[in-house]
């Protein structure tokens, strides 16, 4: 590998973000094919059905026990979908906004994948940070590009010109914003424990205590928000298929339909990302020396299979609530948000300035 | 030190070139590979559930949502105003407890008059 040293920083600096990007990069597309599996699978379980049984590998299916269970499973159900998404009629209708219309699929998929930018997905690996962009203003360069998922939800429904999408469109953007702003509120109070926007100092800073349980408050209000981020139930009003079809996305098909289902995906496991960084460790264990920046291999390699296991987790809970809560209605949702969660945060911040106040005295 | 500021960006720009080309590719991809189905008739108005649709399709919306939006302008901008002040809270209490406490008591204070008369001026009430 001399020839790895012969490259100067920058060089180097380009080489080890680009493989990690493309690891990043590899690993979430398997995740949002596999969240997709999963919630048709514990959906089906939830509602007494069986979900995906059919799909079955030539050759694979003929390994005795093994390969039926894996049909059973449904463990290539992914691949065909991505496969027929592909192939379906590519259609514009033509009363739509044309540019717009095809922008707004990308639009909405670039920023779901740029938040994954600055969440440690491990500590160490050799002598490579498990991070693709350590940034100091970690946090805020996350709100930043969560706020860019907004723009393609409002161009989706006001490119596709048509009643339900814009309906749609327009109740998913206020929703967003909203609960933006008690996001970026709640997690206020963490940051003042740790006192730096970096998310790798985040979680040093968790290395004995995890955060959910010194700001509690902060977890839930994040959690709920986070929920309401993703347009997910109980708070998927731009979606709810009985009264808006499918909402922003009423008008596309094939694989431009796709690119909104999956950045919706992606939203949900960069979601989970932050709360596992914020509030539950991070890739940190608090037994067996995990909670230390990793030294040899086999301990990187075991962070970022602990980091993934607690995004596992949440997405389950994600899965989960979808389909164990109904819907609000859209006047509750935003009475939540402003009238509930904006204060109580805001409480939630001074109720940690007084307490980090009265222990400093001590 | 402002070389390795822009330097921490590199990777985010390579992650957004990356985003870029696999939006685009996907896109494109599903152009060619697609079926080409056949045009016309009224596969091209707007869906409303299998009925003709009526009107335009752009309907008049609440002014409620331009509230919103004013709202979320003024709020969001001071959340980030008190992230510089979170980060140095901890350190500050040491030396200048009051001083630290008290800006951020009266911003807060300031802002929350502005919250209580969106409030009572019905600026939150979805209900009529």
């Amino acid at each position: 590998m001399a020839w790895i040293d012969h490259l100067n920083n920058v060089q180097q600096l380009v080489l080890f973000s680009a493989i990690k990007i493309l690891g990043v990069f590899a690993v979430t597309m398997t995740f949002i094919a596999y969240a997709v599996l999963a919630e048709r699978k514990i959906s089906a379980y939830i509602q007494d059905r069986v979900g995906p049984n059919r799909v079955a590998l030539w050759g694979i299916s003929k390994i005795p026990v093994i390969g039926p269970f894996l049909t059973k499973l449904g463990i290539w159900q992914p691949i065909v979908d991505g496969v027929k998404s592909f192939l379906k009629e590519d259609f514009t209708p033509a009363h739509v906004r044309k540019a717009y219309f095809w922008l707004a699929p990308a639009v909405i998929m670039i920023p779901a994948l740029l938040v994954l930018a600055v969440i440690p997905f491990g500590s160490f690996l050799g002598n490579q940070k498990m991070v693709i962009a350590d940034l100091n203003v970690g946090i805020l360069y996350t709100f930043g590009i969560v706020s860019l998922g907004v723009y393609g939800i409002v161009l989706a429904g006001y490119a596709s010109n048509s009643k339900y999408p814009f309906l749609g469109g327009i109740r998913s953007s206020a929703q967003m914003i909203s609960y933006e702003i008690a996001m970026g509120m709640s997690v206020i109070p963490v940051f003042m424990m740790v006192g730096d926007l970096n998310l790798t100092q985040v979680i040093n800073y968790q290395a004995h205590c995890w955060l959910i349980f010194k700001a509690p408050l902060s977890f839930v209000i994040f959690m709920v928000s986070a929920f309401a981020e993703t347009n997910r139930l109980p708070f998927d009003l731009p979606e709810s298929e009985q009264e808006l079809v499918g909402g922003y996305h009423t008008e596309y098909s094939s694989m431009k339909f796709a690119l909104f289902f999956m950045a919706e995906y992606a939203n949900m496991i960069a979601a989970s990302g932050m709360m596992v960084t914020l509030f539950f460790g991070g890739w940190t264990l608090p037994f067996f020396g995990l909670d230390q920046p990793a030294h040899t291999i086999g301990m990187g390699i075991a962070h970022i299979g602990i980091f993934l296991a607690k995004i596992i987790v949440l997405m389950g809970v994600f899965i989960w609530v979808r389909w164990m809560w109904p819907r609000f209605r859209y006047d509750q949702l935003m009475d939540l948000g402003w009238r509930r969660f904006v204060p109580l945060s805001l409480a939630n911040l001074l109720a940690t300035a007084v307490v980090l106040w009265l222990f400093s005295r001590h | 030190m402002e070389q390795s500021q822009i330097d921490q960006y590199i990777p985010v720009a390579l992650l957004g070139l990356v985003a870029v080309l696999f939006a685009g590719g996907v896109l494109a991809a599903s152009v060619i590979f697609g079926k080409l189905g056949k045009r016309g008739g009224i596969k091209e108005t707007a869906y409303e559930c299998g009925m003709l649709p009526i009107g335009e399709g752009n309907t008049r919306m609440s002014v409620k949502f331009y509230l919103v939006a004013m709202l979320f302008i003024l709020f969001d901008i001071e959340v980030v105003f008190l992230y510089p002040w979170a980060v140095i809270y901890k350190d500050m209490l040491k030396h200048d407890a009051n001083l630290i406490f008290g800006s951020m008591l009266s911003f807060l204070g300031i802002l929350f008059v502005g919250y209580i008369y969106a409030l009572k001026k019905d600026a939150f009430n979805w209900k009529q």
